[in-house]
């Protein structure tokens, strides 16, 4: 994984502005807001009342991808030693991975309220497949003499977990958090357009979209934006800090 | 040191590797086993190691029947099986870690484990020292050759005082220059240690130089041959007539077996 430096993620920002001004420029039309106008408004509401929606759908997010990967991991952990569980419970995990979560909205809002809990299990709930699947294909596909040699060296099933399996699938559920974030984020942005007073989703569809409030809708957009490319980031940091092993491979 | 009695094992496919295959160990002792491929070599070495069960039979450990890895057993594999994403350093200290996390239980670890760290990090710098890879220290597996990675995954098991070293093909892989110089490492540690060493091997001249005592595994049920090799045991043996000697010997053997 190529790590970026701050002055090509700059570099990077500065091409995406010049290219939304452009576009701006062509369309000039007040549903295309120009950056010019747009940062400074964004600079300004993420000091107030759009830095409160921001802090409270990142914590959803993160709240979310933590009680995903507590859960889910140990259950792949399980999963991926115990050959015949797993045979016994892949295709129920296999079609219940396919279930795109969003759907369940309705059923998640009826049976736990209309709360932040009900958004943060929606969320967690699509992180918790992605990460079982990965985890439990890790952990299965070790090779047989790491794990002996281990073995050898007094581990019984419990040490392997903490010192073998559990390390190993690290990187393995980095991975399945990348591939989620955006997904994550996108069901975050649905479950908070109604039904509550804060977040993102909320902010950018009620406070700013329903009232014609096209600047303050763009700094929404750049906010969760913004949220997106923070959890990439971290992921990226994670991932360089522990693949450092694999850099001369 | 080892008990075989009346061992009966066979492959999962139901081949019959040993019918009523006895063998007996004494401590200190140095042994090179010999074998086509298919004869049981390796199984062998697993059983003894507790890492798979006999179907039948009396295998017994230091006068203990063997129900799982022994903590006192060290085991070497052809493939190191160091932990890849840590250094070098963190891998030779695994085995303590596993046995802080245990406890000394006298199952995962020796019921008179002491848990020093000083004396931990004493022996973890002596075995660094001792098989020159200490300037490896932060190094990962990735980023050293096969002969520091046999050195790690030796020291990894030295450090936790084996009284019994099994070896799988330890220097399969390597190229001749380093595989001479891990062997004679074998040799000055069997002096150093009060270990008792059993090497699985398919190059008979490695069995003839580590051993001083050779059993040949005919394979299917048939017992082992049993081969006195006194002279082994120094660097010098090597060059000596005796050595020559056995190897022909042995060459025979091997291809009487085909």
């Amino acid at each position: 994984m190529k790590r970026y430096t701050i002055k090509e993620i700059s570099m990077g920002f500065v091409m995406f502005l010049i290219l939304w001004e452009a576009l701006a420029l062509v369309v000039n039309k007040p549903i295309l807001s120009s950056p010019l106008s747009v940062l400074p408004m964004f600079i300004k509401l993420m000091a107030g009342e759009l830095g409160i929606h921001f802090l409270v759908s990142t914590l959803r997010v993160i709240t979310a991808i933590l009680a995903a990967t507590i859960t889910a991991v140990p259950a792949g952990l399980v999963l991926g030693q115990m050959t015949k569980l797993n045979q016994f419970f892949s295709p129920l995990i296999s079609i219940l991975y396919a279930i795109p979560k969003i759907v369940l909205l309705p059923v998640v809002y009826v049976l736990f309220g209309i709360s932040d809990f009900s958004k943060i299990f929606l969320i967690s709930l699509i992180l918790f497949f992605q990460i079982l699947v990965v985890v439990r294909d890790e952990s299965a596909g070790l090779p047989k003499t790491l794990i002996n040699s281990v073995r050898t060296l007094g581990a019984g099933r419990l040490a392997l977990l903490r010192f073998v399996y559990f390390p190993a699938s690290i990187p393995a559920i980095l991975t399945a958090v990348r591939v989620s974030i955006g997904t994550s984020l996108a069901v975050l942005f649905i479950a908070e357009q109604s039904l509550t007073e804060y977040g993102l989703g909320y902010f950018i569809i009620v406070r700013a979209y329903q009232s014609l409030r096209y600047k303050e809708m763009y700094a929404g957009i750049l906010a969760i934006s913004f949220l997106g490319f923070l959890l990439y980031y971290l992921i990226d940091i994670l991932e360089w800090k522990i693949s450092r092993h694999k850099a001369d491979q | 040191m080892i008990s075989i009695q009346n061992l009966n094992f066979s492959y999962p496919d139901n081949t019959p590797v040993f019918k009523n295959f006895a063998w007996n160990i004494k401590e200190r002792e140095t042994w090179s086993v010999l074998g086509l491929s298919g004869s049981g070599k390796t199984t062998l070495l697993y059983l003894l190691s507790g890492l798979i069960k006999e179907d039948q039979g009396k295998l017994q450990v230091a006068g203990s029947k063997i129900t799982r890895p022994r903590p006192k057993t060290g085991f070497i594999m052809q493939d190191h099986g160091l932990l890849p994403w840590s250094t070098v350093e963190k891998n030779i200290k695994l085995g303590f870690k596993i046995r802080k996390f245990y406890g000394p239980d006298g199952k995962h670890s020796p019921a008179d484990s002491k848990f020093n760290k000083k004396l931990e990090t004493k022996t973890v710098e002596y075995w660094l020292e001792r098989l020159s890879i200490s300037n490896l220290r932060n190094k990962f597996p990735t980023q050293i050759s096969g002969g520091q990675k046999q050195r790690t995954a030796i020291a990894r098991t030295m450090v936790l005082q084996p009284d019994l070293l099994l070896m799988d093909e330890p220097f399969g892989s390597l190229d001749i220059k380093t595989r001479d110089s891990l062997q004679n490492l074998i040799l000055d540690l069997d002096r150093e240690s009060m270990v008792t060493r059993i090497t699985v091997t398919h190059n008979l001249e490695e069995a003839v130089y580590l051993g001083k005592k050779i059993i040949v595994l005919q394979g299917t049920g048939q017992e082992g041959l049993i081969f006195e090799n006194t002279g082994a045991g120094s660097t010098n043996y090597k060059s000596s007539d005796d050595y020559t000697k056995m190897c022909m010997r042995l060459q025979k053997v091997m291809e009487s077996l085909k």
